[in-house]
């Protein structure tokens, strides 16, 4: 890990007032809303037009869906309560707040995969036709930014246990919220609408 | 640094690809020197290869990332990127996707034949372009690519924003810095879907999904709105850097301030914001709604109305100023005049009627090589060697620049020109040989084909010139002060080459940009950092 000594001056300057760490946060999320919403889009597009797909997504296990919606919303309580330890300079309870925040990513990947298993076993797969091909790509790459997510979380927590990096605390914690917020739009999308 | 090499040996690759395409337009069926026989199943691995390469493995990396990194910390006078480790991962993913490319060429079946537009069906199912391997291998090179953009781009954005030196405003920032900017955020905007798209292509080819396949629930037009949703603001993303490089050239050796710096910048907003509404012009013969079609041309044509008006204000710029013809302001001119052929010949295009009788002939070619060439290889040319003495610290030779630019330019009007005539002549494009086809085999259109590739082979070999003089100037050159040009801009306060933290002291800025020409001070230019 770098410290503030090596990092080039034009990385400590702010001409726009925001910390340059929490500015390319925001550009990182509007360049994945694009990528998601793009997503979401062609799948919304396409669903109008399919409207037998209904009949199909009623096998999606709803209820798992819901209990994960919970349990992503509720970890999200806890990087809020990092973020606030954060600038409270208190880095050891950012950080349990953090891994706090990770176990429920764990959490969700485990319902997740119970989920997957249980469709793959009633026979649903990706080449299944086209509403399981989107319900495993779309659900897919949320998963993988669940995943991702978590392992950049533990390594911020990792920092901020010995109350270093502190400002990172708040940035992991806006890409968790845009996770969750994505999930927000999946969870009716894929799981509710007939 | 590393990105400007790169980017130049692929545009060495791609230029050996047209070499042998060209040679079996122009020679059919007959032994290419340096390659060998071309078959029909090479032919479409070649011209797929060719316009990836240019465009996302030359253009992309020398355009924005490698003057973007090289120029945007010491124009805006900062020591270095926001986030100098994001900028080398950047780069390594940018090198392993070309890497990935490549090797396409050595598998089962070879590169990817389905043309860079890569359209399903013909992408999606290895029966039909029969190069199942390189076409997955493209996918993911291309892939790579983006995500590697994407961190450079949202790099750059963020550094402009935040690491401007104390005093530097929004209107003092210099106009290629602007553009590369505005660059990554167009490419940021419209990448996204093309990412989630191209997975789905991938799915579709390696994992029987039916994403793309009308029997399954799937629409192949998809493909088509989302790579053209991404490929024609892909236009202007290489497009804004080009024309930001001509505008610092041209206040430069005009001496006279850049003419109407903030209608240029708004000009370059709306062309950016346009730019998202144009796609499906590339779509009219698609089978679109014919309404659609109708909006698409128009918004078509309004693009070219920004993009019209920053010619006129180069065009302006250079009204009563004192020009001086160094070998990057002939470049600078040749791309402003060069670039509004291809502009022209778009209106052509862009309405919808005269399209359907053009569509995917050489005409085509010809227009996107009339806008291409001048931002991919005539504004490269004309940044290289504008700033190559502050890249090396040693002068390039002006009269060996000057027979490479003649001889360059020259050669690329006479291979396209004669494309346009045998486009509205019938010549479709993506045919390997036309001797199948009698009525396009008349003498006058073999002998305009065959004048096309004399040339590429002229222009070819006058690249030699840059190559010599490049490397030999790396060494023998004259040694280049710090401000041979006499420029106002930041990165001409530093030594040629710049140390290791660009700056000895960090600078303040007192001023904008293009303060040239002015009355009663001593010298004709007023560097930006000088408080008086």
């Amino acid at each position: 890990m770098s410290t503030a000594a090596a990092k080039p001056i034009a990385n400590t300057r702010s001409a726009t007032g925001i910390p340059s760490a929490k500015l390319i946060t925001w550009w990182v999320i509007a360049s994945e809303i694009v990528i998601f919403g793009g997503l979401l889009v062609i799948y919304i597009m396409h669903r109008l037009g399919h409207p037998e797909w209904g009949a199909e997504a009623a096998h999606t296990n709803t209820l798992a869906g819901a209990l994960n919606t919970f349990v992503l919303l509720t970890s999200s309580l806890c990087a809020v309560l990092a973020h606030k330890a954060a600038d409270a300079h208190d880095g050891p309870r950012a950080a349990k707040l953090l891994r706090f925040t990770a176990l429920g990513g764990l959490i969700f990947l485990c319902i997740k995969g119970f989920e997957w298993t249980t469709d793959i076993h009633e026979g649903f797969v990706l080449s299944s036709g086209g509403f399981w091909s989107y319900y495993y790509t779309i659900a897919g790459l949320h998963g993988l930014h669940v995943l991702a997510g978590m392992i950049i979380m533990l390594i911020v927590a990792a920092d901020a246990a010995k109350n270093q990096e502190l400002q990172r605390v708040e940035c992991i914690g806006l890409y968790w919220h845009f996770v969750d917020i994505v999930w927000i739009f999946l969870f009716p999308l894929l799981y509710i609408a007939r | 640094m590393q990105y400007l090499f790169t980017g130049m040996a692929m545009a060495l690759i791609g230029g050996f690809l047209a070499y042998v395409f060209r040679m079996q337009l122009g020679f059919p069926n007959q032994h290419v020197p340096g390659f060998g026989l071309v078959t029909p199943g090479k032919y479409n691995a070649l011209v797929t290869m060719h316009g990836s390469i240019m465009i996302f493995w030359v253009a992309m990396p020398i355009l924005i990332a490698a003057f973007g990194n090289f120029l945007i910390p010491l124009m805006i006078g900062a020591d270095d990127m926001a986030f100098p480790r994001i900028n080398r991962l950047s780069y390594q993913i940018f090198l392993l996707s070309a890497l990935v490319l490549l090797a396409s060429f050595l598998v089962k079946g070879g590169a990817f034949g389905g043309a860079w537009t890569s359209y399903p069906p013909l992408s999606a199912k290895g029966a039909y372009n029969l190069t199942p391997i390189g076409a997955s291998l493209w996918l993911v090179a291309v892939a790579l690519e983006f995500v590697a953009f994407l961190l450079g781009g949202i790099n750059f954005t963020v550094t402009t924003m935040n690491s401007r030196a104390p005093g530097m405003k929004m209107y003092d920032i210099p106009m290629v810095i602007w553009m590369i900017v505005l660059a990554s955020i167009i490419f940021m905007a419209s990448a996204g879907p093309l990412i989630a798209g191209a997975v789905m292509l991938l799915f579709d080819q390696t994992m029987a999904t039916g994403f793309y396949d009308p029997n399954r629930g799937g629409d192949p037009l998809l493909w088509e709105h989302l790579f053209w949703f991404f490929g024609h603001p892909e236009v202007y993303v290489v497009l804004l850097p080009a024309m930001g490089i001509v505008a610092e050239i041209l206040a430069v050796f005009a001496r006279k301030k850049l003419f109407g710096y903030k209608t240029m910048l708004y000009t370059a907003w709306a062309t950016g914001v346009l730019s998202f509404v144009v796609w499906a012009h590339h779509q009219f013969v698609a089978g679109i709604d014919p309404r659609m079609a109708n909006i698409f041309s128009v918004t078509t044509l309004l693009i070219s109305i920004p993009i019209a008006e920053m010619v006129f204000l180069y065009i302006a710029t250079l009204y009563g100023g004192s020009i001086r013809l160094k070998t990057p302001m002939l470049w600078a001119l040749a791309f402003i005049a060069e670039f509004l052929i291809g502009g022209v010949t778009g209106i052509f295009l862009g309405a919808s009627g005269t399209d359907i009788y053009l569509h995917d002939t050489y005409f085509v070619i010809a227009h996107f090589h009339y806008t291409f060439v001048p931002i991919a290889i005539i504004s490269v040319f004309a940044g290289i060697t504008f700033w190559y003495p502050k890249m090396f610290g040693r002068m390039l030779n002006d009269t060996l620049g000057k027979i490479h630019f003649w001889g360059t330019v020259i050669a690329f009007n006479v291979i396209f020109i004669p494309l346009f005539i045998t486009g509205a002549a019938g010549d479709q494009r993506r045919v390997y040989s036309y001797s199948q086809f009698q009525e396009q085999m008349v003498p006058a259109l073999r002998h305009l084909r065959t004048t096309s590739t004399v040339a590429l082979l002229v222009m070819l070999s006058f690249q030699v010139f840059f190559l010599i003089n490049f490397f030999w100037s790396l060494r023998h050159g004259e040694r280049a002060v710090a401000n041979p040009w006499k420029s106002t801009t930041l990165e001409w306060t530093v030594p040629s080459p710049p140390p290791h933290g660009n700056f000895a002291e960090l600078p303040t800025v007192y001023r904008g940009a293009y303060e040239y020409g002015l009355p009663g001070r001593d010298t004709d230019y007023w560097p930006q950092d000088a408080p008086n």
